[in-house]
């Protein structure tokens, strides 16, 4: 991540291990986003074999997250972090943490999936593959911001975070009609369900990742009475 | 740059927190020797009760400013301190000021030990004796008891006081010299450097018992140690060359300084 402070450290190894640290991170990113893109691609392509893919390559995300709390705590031991190298190794801490929380979740939606698979298609997989476009593009843009230091696209997700309840708020009601009409959705419908709550979270994951983002590279914390969506008493 | 930070003279200082008073305030301080000049215009206010740390690169003029506060610079022949420095409100530079008092409410200690070569008793008594502090041997030995507690050192010499001062360990004499300071009950205590020839327990023992010394003076202390400043400290102040470039609370010159020299020096980056 590119920091406030540019220039490097009198000892170089010190620099490197923090890049290091940095590129983990982004890596662990990478591999993250392209999980929940290939959950939504294995709804929309009713592909099950995709599905069971990012269930298995979510084990991965696991051990990059050790890596990194590994690399971390050998850094903070030796090293003895301050400002904004302090900033940087406990945004990564952070990061990982969410990351790891992200993929747990498309592994989620995966399992889910080639449940559905079993099933007729139900028409509000579109409207669970749009919201899941927009918390991906969220996801996206954060990781951007991560690597690039520039807060802006931070920011953005950070202030538009309550698109992404208004897009569940919505599905939650639709899905309860659906399956009030017809009993035999019921099974599918719930299943929908949980992937649109599980996508919700990946979104508020990436929220706090705008917040880390924020934080390690401003040095202030974003104000938490951030602006909520209209709440319709759904869980 | 956030902007509850204010900038005067080129020092960025931090919003103080809490409201401490203000023991010791500098205005517009220069300092020369000879003709170079060691410090250009440092304000600074520095609260009671409360630890504050010097930091900076070698040179950058902690010690000349620490000597400012109880006048050493006279001593110095070459010196030559212009601005305004109070003490509770008080012009310490006054002509009116006696410096040898003065040393009496300002405490100092140095980066070695340098204990008097006296017994354990006598180093810590040298002080009330010449302020004439006890009028009996009884509150002498007292003063010289507590003092030494203070320090956490009694139990250790409690047994040996006519021993010579110079027979004990590094840190034990660093104690010793921070009893004598006490002796006198000044109102700030200036501590150069004070662990740098101390081992980890001995680097210890002294930063617990700054830490207790906080309850009832103002401590300046100068280190080189990062976290030392970092363990010690509520506010820092960060020198270079000559210049105050940041002053605030010690978590947030840690955390989030401000000024780009300040970063690279907190970080060991090329400055
Ligand atoms: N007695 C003196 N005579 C002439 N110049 C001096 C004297 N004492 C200090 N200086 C100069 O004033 C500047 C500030 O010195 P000072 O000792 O205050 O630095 P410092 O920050 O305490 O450094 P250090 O961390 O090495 O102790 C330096 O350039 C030094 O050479
Ligand atoms: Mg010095």
């Amino acid at each position: 991540m590119t920091t406030p402070v540019q220039g490097h450290h009198i000892v170089r190894a010190f620099s490197e291990e923090l890049e290091q640290l940095t590129a983990s991170v982004a890596t662990m990113g990478g591999l993250a986003e392209s999980l929940v893109s290939d959950a939504l691609d294995a709804i929309a392509a009713r592909d099950s074999d995709l599905a069971l893919d990012v269930i298995q390559r979510d084990k991965r995300l696991d051990t990059l997250q050790r890596d990194i709390e590994r690399q971390i705590i050998r850094l903070l031991a030796l090293r003895q972090p301050l400002a904004s190298d302090l900033r940087v190794c406990i945004a990564a801490l952070k990061i990982a943490a969410d990351l790891e929380r992200i993929g747990d979740l498309a592994k989620n939606i995966a399992r889910r999936t080639r449940e559905l698979n079993e099933a007729e298609p139900l028409a509000l997989s579109k409207s669970i593959e749009r919201m899941g476009r927009l918390v991906q593009g969220h996801l996206h843009e954060v990781l951007d911001a991560y690597a690039s230091g520039e807060i802006g696209g931070a920011l953005g997700v950070w202030q538009r975070d309550d698109d992404v309840d208004e897009h569940y708020n919505t599905l939650f009601r639709e899905l309860l009609v659906c399956m009030a009409e017809d009993p035999h959705i019921v099974g599918p419908g719930a299943h929908l369900l949980f992937i649109a709550k599980n996508l919700e979270r990946v979104g508020d994951h990436a929220t706090n990742i705008a917040e880390v983002v924020h934080y390690a590279v401003t040095g202030t914390e974003l104000l938490a009475d951030r602006p909520k969506g209209g709440s319709s008493g759904t869980p | 740059m956030a902007e509850d930070a204010n900038v005067k003279a080129g020092t960025v200082y931090h919003p103080a927190e809490g409201n401490r008073k203000v023991k010791v305030a500098a205005s517009g301080v220069d300092v020369f020797y000879a003709d170079k000049q060691a410090l250009h215009d440092v304000s600074v206010e520095i609260g009671d009760r409360a630890v504050t740390a010097f930091i900076g690169p070698s040179g950058c003029g902690k010690s000349t400013f620490l000597r400012c506060i109880n006048r050493m610079n006279d001593t110095i022949d070459t010196a030559r301190v212009s601005g305004s420095i109070r003490i509770d409100g008080e012009e310490i530079n006054d002509r009116s000021v006696d410096p040898v008092l003065l040393r009496a409410r300002v405490g100092m200690v140095f980066q070695k030990p340098n204990p008097f070569p006296k017994s354990i008793f006598d180093n810590v008594a040298y002080g009330p004796r010449i302020h004439g502090l006890a009028v009996s041997k009884d509150e002498l030995d007292s003063i010289v008891e507590t003092s030494l507690k203070k320090a956490g050192l009694w139990d250790e010499v409690a047994d040996r006081l006519d021993q010579p001062g110079n027979s004990l360990s590094g840190g034990q004499q660093q104690r010793l010299v921070i009893a004598r300071a006490i002796a006198v009950n000044p109102e700030v205590i200036l501590m150069d450097e004070p662990c740098s020839a101390l081992d980890p327990i001995a680097t210890a023992r002294i930063e617990e018992l700054i830490d207790e010394l906080r309850e009832n003076y103002c401590l300046i202390i100068v280190t080189h140690s990062m976290a030392q400043a970092a363990r010690v400290s509520q506010m820092t102040a960060f020198f270079h060359l000559g210049h105050l470039v940041e002053f605030g609370p010690t978590e947030e010159i840690f955390t989030n300084p401000r000024d780009r020299r300040t970063q690279d020096y907190i970080t060991g980056r090329f400055g």
